[in-house]
């Protein structure tokens, strides 16, 4: 590591100022959108020695929306639509580890039916993440088709979601005590049918693209991130999974009703993006056996608590963490017994999982680098908060 | 030899890929084209919020002006006015002066702006409203050139929306006059 930076072009890559080079072969690129309006806003400079990497350095900061500083400008309930902004593609997860904090704080019981659904609606929404992941990042390699199957069976799943909860994409819909609204009536038939559908379509995902020798030869020994450095590094989710650690705060620390649902947490020693590829993979399936034991076994009931409009939990802190579909999500609530919290911290797995890349990226390929960094399912928003 | 066999697995693949999207080709198109075509689940779609109307009365909002839901909107996108009660010893002005709700003596709202542009639909007001005067109206098609336009006045939206519905069962109007 030390050689390459000892050749390398001095100067700093965040700010862009640099010395000119050892040699003419070297190369200062910067990777990445840079108009704000795009979502999803991350810049890598890169410096390159013909097509491979000397360094890689990530520039934050692009949409950086302030949502720790907007919660301590709104009430507790007023802050809710926020969580659904800070990671688009998974909404729900931090939707829950919001509301669980501050049920935390206040003592707030959920009832039982309410933490059913808050399942089924996290698991449904981390399928669609992870098909989002699935087809965007085989459209960095190169691939357009998947995108468009991706799509096809995420589409399937708002409509569900959109049935419960309204809206598509940025839900706000598991408040604080409990849910928002109750599913309706053929929430159950439904799950079970796109349950049936995806598993039906996941052979087809295979043949068509984790058997492709294209795929394999993209993924296969790229990115190989050892158990150390992902620990490190605070890594988490599929990127540490893939490394063989089975870590899930759902298994380890298990909230809600997780304890009482089986599912598999898979695991691959390889470390490499293939091995990141296959983790999702098969949490596809593991949370479609989460949602169908859900829904078959939904109880009746209220589905939320009392909580009174004029919501002030008590003096204190809580912090609550939940399996993401990018990792570990964290929720740190600190009230001073006001209407508004007094510190709210977000850990986002995105960010630490980002760090990686500065690491897994030198020596390799320009091209190798785009595929370690889809491999990592980094979704912008949430790293820069 | 080596090569042979690759050249082989990559026809496979190959192959397979084709298959799939081959089947594909012929299968039942999935995409609406939208202008031309409308999704049919909007039902349960939670477009802008729009006042309810009482149920003897189509065009008289349920809302009794409290501002809760002003309160309770994360964005301010609410803004409620009624008449401002005069100030002991003064005549009351006319037009009457206007002020955000509640407002002493002010059962109903005068004005009920929603700017929806700044809405994010997340609901609290809905939620907080203690007459149930607010709901999600399931409607996505807001299209405008300008922010002005985006502020929606809920009373207009009712009362013509009172105005084009079926006419409601008349209630009962004999046990009344008895
Ligand atoms: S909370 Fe309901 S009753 Fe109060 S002002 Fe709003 S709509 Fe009217
Ligand atoms: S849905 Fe939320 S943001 Fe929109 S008006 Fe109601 S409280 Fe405000």
């Amino acid at each position: 590591m030390h050689d390459a930076f000892d050749s390398a072009i001095r100067g700093d890559l965040s700010s862009a100022r640099f010395e000119p080079g050892p040699t003419e072969d070297k190369l200062i690129l910067s990777m990445g959108p840079q108009h704000p309006s795009t979502h999803g806003v991350l810049r890598i400079m890169l410096e390159l020695e013909g097509e491979y990497i000397l360094r890689a350095e990530p520039i934050l900061g692009y949409i950086h929306r302030m949502h720790e500083w907007m919660a301590e400008q709104k009430t507790y309930l007023q802050f809710i639509p926020n969580m659904g902004r800070v990671d688009y593609l998974h909404a729900m997860a931090w939707n829950w580890a919001y509301a669980g904090a501050v049920e935390r704080l206040a003592g707030i019981e959920v009832p039982e039916r309410a933490e059913y659904i808050r399942v089924a609606v996290t698991e449904l929404n981390r399928i669609s993440s992870h098909l989002v992941w699935w087809g965007a990042y085989l459209l960095d390699l190169g691939a357009f088709t998947p995108i468009l199957y991706a799509f096809d069976d995420r589409e399937q799943i708002l409509d569900i979601l959109q049935s419960a909860t309204g809206s598509r994409l940025t839900y706000s819909y598991i408040t604080i005590g409990g849910v928002y609204d109750d599913v309706p009536d053929d929430f159950r038939e439904r799950c079970i049918e796109f349950v049936n559908r995806l598993r039906s379509r996941l052979p087809m995902y295979r043949d068509l693209v984790t058997d492709n020798v294209i795929l394999r030869g993209r993924c296969e020994g790229i990115g190989v991130l050892p158990v150390d450095m992902a620990r490190r590094y605070g890594a988490t989710g599929p990127v540490l999974r893939g490394s063989g650690v089975a870590s899930d705060v759902r298994r380890c620390e298990p909230y809600g009703v997780y304890d009482r649902f089986e599912f598999r947490v898979p695991t691959y020693p390889e470390g490499d993006a293939m091995a990141r590829y296959k983790v999702r993979l098969d949490e596809l399936e593991a949370s479609c056996d989460i949602v169908e034991q859900v829904v078959s076994s939904l109880p009746e009931g209220p589905v939320t608590a009392k909580v009174s409009r004029v919501f002030k939990p008590p003096k204190g802190e809580a912090c609550m963490a939940v399996e993401g579909a990018r990792g570990k999500i964290l929720v740190h609530v600190r009230s001073d017994g006001g209407l508004k919290p007094y510190r709210v911290k977000l850990r986002a797995p995105g960010f630490s999982n980002m760090s990686l890349f500065s690491e897994l990226a030198q020596g390799v390929l320009l091209a190798d680098a785009v595929s370690i960094l889809g491999s990592l399912d980094l979704v912008i928003p949430e790293i820069d908060r | 030899m080596k090569r042979i066999k690759k050249a082989f697995t990559g026809l496979k693949s190959l192959a397979v890929g084709l298959g799939v999207t081959g089947r594909a080709f012929y299968a039942k198109n999935v995409t609406v084209i939208y202008p031309k075509e409308e999704v049919d689940n909007l039902a349960s779609y939670r477009g802008h919020v729009e006042l309810v109307g009482k149920e003897d009365a189509p065009d008289v909002p349920k809302c009794v002006a409290c501002g809760s839901c002003a309160k309770a909107c994360p964005s301010n996108a609410f803004t409620i006015l009624c008449p401002v009660p005069p100030k002991e010893g003064e005549a009351a002005s006319d037009p009457p002066v206007m002020g955000p709700a509640p407002q002493r003596g002010a059962k109903t709202p005068s004005k009920f702006i929603l700017d929806f542009s700044l809405c994010s639909l997340c609901g609290q007001c809905v939620k907080t409203c203690p007459t149930k005067g607010l709901r999600f109206s399931n409607d996505p098609y807001l299209v405008s050139f300008t922010r002005e336009d985006l502020k929606l006045d809920l009373l207009a939206r009712l009362h013509s929306q009172a105005a084009n519905s079926q006419p409601v069962p008349v209630p009962d109007t004999e046990s009344v006059d008895k």
